[in-house]
């Protein structure tokens, strides 16, 4: 059982715990993921490793709470357990192994939709607690859904926002604000990191490969055991089939099929919708109904 | 009574069977096992048990048996195996001790494999503690993976005094037996887990969720946590594809995907929260115990199923029991069948498989004649869901991340005659070693190893560790 030591609301949906897991922590890198099951009824869930506290053996990860499974982790306090907490999973971002010098040379820009601002803000400190300052954008429905935008400030160099309803920021999607500070405002950049819904790692690929800068993103096909036994996260990438769970997550955006990923990812609608109706007849506190 | 015949056994009605997921051998009553062990001839050379991988005395526990001395013969079996009740279940017997057994010359050998479920089930039934270990030696071993390998030279290492850790990359621990082998042929609850409880009986500790290679390393174990040798029984999990056009459409599995959805995470039951999807038409492709256990599982989901197989019958690799209960159950067998292509509808689900006849040529390497495709012998089979059960292979995580430890052209690890890897200290058995092989191999393997680990670590250490 690994013990929830902390809890935040970061925005409606979305919450950040620190999980005490000594082990993880201790081997977590930036890229890395963890498999979390929340019951002794729960799937197998595979969430972003956000930030790592070795000293105190926790693991912050940042959920949104779209299904089933995720509405029964957020719906967890403090001092409450998760069954079971595994990882660190996946290849640790390609950087952390780099040669400084070379990843110093490096203009990045990081694109974060949504909940994807989590994992990017780890990645964002990492390269500045190595000195140097990248460009973050982060893109989100509406303006009570950016999340982290502080904590980035602290660790950017510059910090742009983009809002789909125009409520904060840029009035559009962040491949809009792309196209602002790169073509019209003239910045120039060698790799841009894109993490968020898979949708738009897509559009963001498109555009950068239009504008000829590679483009490394995180994908989060379906995954069962996250080790390479099931196969259940084939992706495409370069005409071979890859285990996203072993060969990344993060791949090269420009080689990747995310048209076969994106149908993938509905594999288990029906399911999902069927299950997360269940729970909601489980839980349902209204007054009509019951009586006859 | 006649001695050549075996006494039969229960079984659960096929039409009855395919709606549960519940055991489908009922195994033998007392009067049944009593009856069937008195068929042994005690054979002075029984040359059953050298055929059986963990030399169980045979004729010693039948005989016990044979007189109604139950308790005894769980003792004797103890003696050699961490898991009776599952081998008695799942061991190719056909091909181990009950092939070479005497009475098979003549007439059919004796049911040791179902005695031996027998005298485990009965100790278990009646809480017979199995459980004999010598002295605490001080001495520490990780063992990685809890499949049959790791469970068994684990608790062999903990009944000789070692302070024995194993650690699992899943949740569970049992491996194979957990995640693959299905309920119907290996009840969790009542026959898996009882057999690791007796293993921490022994003084095991098992930690779940750690994955050697990337939570914690070899080097790691050895260098930082203080153990004095470590054993490597992760198995080969690993699952192939055939690399065919259309194998990443929605609703093309792998066997493993199916088999842990539904049985580790147990999505046949309605209170469990993993999806699984089945489809109303399955092609499971290979022939091996593995596509068995798909099949008969898509079956009990629902489904109409058909195991798609390159060679003929005769060439199944599954146990023979096995391919007889499917065939009951009404799974369909295309053989000297092979698939070319999976074809999609426009929203990128499975619509039907193109295959190819095939017949048998020359021999191969393996000495099995090689199938070869009959050209212009293409067709389809309509099908909404294919499983793909063609075999697996080592995972490349531990020796990826452990410095000289050497592996062959098969990805699998490789060792002396003592179980030991070409890193002192480190030693390996299971299908990481042979590739997906069987139960009792493993298990054969893990007790190899647990040996070799005594041996090494006492011509180091001494006999105790210092204090
Ligand atoms: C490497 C990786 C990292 C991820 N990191 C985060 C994160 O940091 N925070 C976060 O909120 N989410 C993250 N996700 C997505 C998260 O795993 C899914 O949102 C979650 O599994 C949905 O489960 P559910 O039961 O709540 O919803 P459901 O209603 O069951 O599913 C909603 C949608 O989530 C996806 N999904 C469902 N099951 C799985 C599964 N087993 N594996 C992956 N995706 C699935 C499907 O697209 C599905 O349609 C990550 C996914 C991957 C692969
Ligand atoms: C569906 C199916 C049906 C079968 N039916 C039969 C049968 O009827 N009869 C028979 O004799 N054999 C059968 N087999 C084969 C048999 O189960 C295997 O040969 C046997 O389980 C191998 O044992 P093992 O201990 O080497 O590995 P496994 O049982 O595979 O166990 C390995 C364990 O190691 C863990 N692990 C892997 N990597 C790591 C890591 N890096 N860190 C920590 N842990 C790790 C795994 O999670 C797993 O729990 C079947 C196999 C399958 C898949
Ligand atoms: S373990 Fe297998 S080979 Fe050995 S006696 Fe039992 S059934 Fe036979
Ligand atoms: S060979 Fe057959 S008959 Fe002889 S001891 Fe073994 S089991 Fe009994
Ligand atoms: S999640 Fe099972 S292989 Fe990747
Ligand atoms: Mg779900």
């Amino acid at each position: 059982m690994y013990k929830i030591v902390e809890k935040k609301d970061l925005a409606p949906n979305i919450v950040s715990m620190d999980i005490l897991a000594p082990r993880v922590a201790n081997s977590a890198q930036p890229g890395q993921f963890v498999i979390v099951i929340v019951d002794e009824a729960g799937e197998r869930i595979p969430l972003t490793i956000c930030n790592y506290d070795k000293e105190k053996g926790t693991v912050n990860i940042v959920i949104q709470a779209m299904g089933s499974s995720t509405k029964k982790i957020a719906a967890l306090n403090e001092g409450d357990y998760l069954k079971d907490f595994v990882g660190p999973l996946g290849r640790p971002s390609d950087y952390v192994n780099a040669d400084i010098e070379e990843v110093k040379k490096q203009r990045v820009l990081f694109v974060a939709g949504g909940v994807g601002a989590a994992p990017v803000y780890p990645q964002a400190r990492w390269f500045h607690e190595h000195g140097i300052g990248v460009d973050v954008i982060i893109g989100a429905k509406t303006k009570e859904l950016i999340i982290l935008e502080d904590e980035m400030r602290e660790v950017a160099a510059n910090v742009y926002i983009a809002t789909d309803d125009g409520s904060y920021g840029f009035n559009g999607m962040v491949t809009g604000l792309m196209e602002e500070l790169i073509v019209n405002q003239g910045k120039e950049y060698d790799l841009v990191v894109a993490i968020g819904p898979m949708i738009m790692m897509k559009f963001v690929c498109l555009l950068t490969k239009k504008l000829g800068i590679k483009t490394i993103v995180s994908l989060n096909p379906i995954m069962v055991d996250g080790t390479g036994m099931c196969g259940a996260c084939r992706v495409t990438v370069g005409n071979e089939t890859k285990f996203a769970c072993v060969d990344g997550p993060e791949f090269d955006g420009h080689l990747v099929d995310f048209d076969e990923a994106l149908k993938r990812l509905a594999q288990y609608r029906e399911e999902e919708l069927e299950l997360a109706k269940r729970g909601e007849e489980k839980t349902c506190t209204c007054q009509h109904g019951g009586a006859n | 009574m006649d001695r050549f015949k075996r006494v039969p056994i229960s079984v659960q009605d096929p039409k009855e069977r395919i709606t549960n997921f519940d055991e489908v051998c009922l195994g033998y009553t007392e009067e049944e096992a009593m009856a069937e062990a008195k068929r042994c001839l005690n054979c002075k050379h029984h040359p059953c048990v050298g055929n059986c991988p963990v030399n169980i005395h045979i004729p010693r526990f039948i005989k016990h048996i044979a007189e109604g001395e139950f308790e005894e013969a769980a003792h004797v079996l103890a003696e050699q195996t961490a898991l009776p009740a599952v081998c008695g279940r799942v061991c190719p017997q056909e091909e181990q001790c009950e092939k070479v057994c005497v009475l098979g010359i003549k007439g059919e050998p004796v049911s040791i494999g179902k005695l031996e479920r027998f005298a485990a089930d009965w100790a278990r039934q009646h809480n017979i503690n199995l459980a004999k270990t010598k002295e605490k030696n001080g001495f520490k071993v990780a063992v990685v993976g809890s499949g049959p390998a790791g469970i068994t030279c684990a608790g062999d290492l903990a009944k000789e005094g070692y302070d024995v850790t194993i650690f699992e990359a899943l949740h569970e621990p049992g491996g194979v037996l957990v995640y693959g082998i299905p309920e119907f042929r290996l009840p969790k609850e009542t026959v898996v887990k009882p057999e690791i409880e007796n293993l921490k009986k022994l003084g095991v500790k098992i930690e779940t969720n750690v994955i050697v290679g990337r939570t914690v390393t070899i080097d790691s174990l050895l260098n930082e946590e203080g153990f004095h040798a470590v054993f490597i029984g992760s198995g080969a999990g690993l699952p192939k594809f055939m690399g065919i056009a259309g194998e990443n459409l929605n609703g093309v599995f792998s066997a493993n995907e199916f088999l842990t959805r539904n049985n580790l995470m147990k999505a046949f039951r309605e209170d469990y929260d993993t999806p699984i999807k089945v489809g109303s038409r399955v092609a499971v492709i290979g022939g091996g115990n593995v596509a068995m256990d798909a099949a008969r599982t898509a079956l009990r989901l629902g489904a109409e199923v058909w195991i798609v197989y390159r060679r003929t019958e005769k060439e199944l690799p599954a146990r023979v029991e096995e391919v007889h209960h499917a065939k009951e159950e009404g799974i369909k067998f295309e053989f000297l069948t092979n698939p070319i292509e999976i074809i999609g509808n426009e929203d990128g689900w499975v619509k039907s498989i193109r295959c190819q006849r095939m017949e048998l040529g020359e021999p191969d390497e393996s000495g099995r004649r090689r199938p070869v495709p009959i050209i212009g012998s293409e067709f389809e089979i309509e099908v909404d869901t294919v499983i793909m059960a063609l075999g697996t292979s080592p995972n490349p995580l531990i020796p990826a991340t452990t410095s000289g430890l050497d592996i062959n052209n098969k990805k699998c690890i490789v060792v002396d005659e003592n179980g030991q890897t070409s890193r002192e200290g480190v030693f390996a058995g299971g299908d990481v070693v042979t590739g997906s092989a069987t139960v009792i191999l493993a298990m054969g393997a893990g007790k190899k190893a647990a040996k070799g680990i005594d041996k090494y670590i006492k011509e180091k250490y001494g006999e105790k560790a210092e204090a």
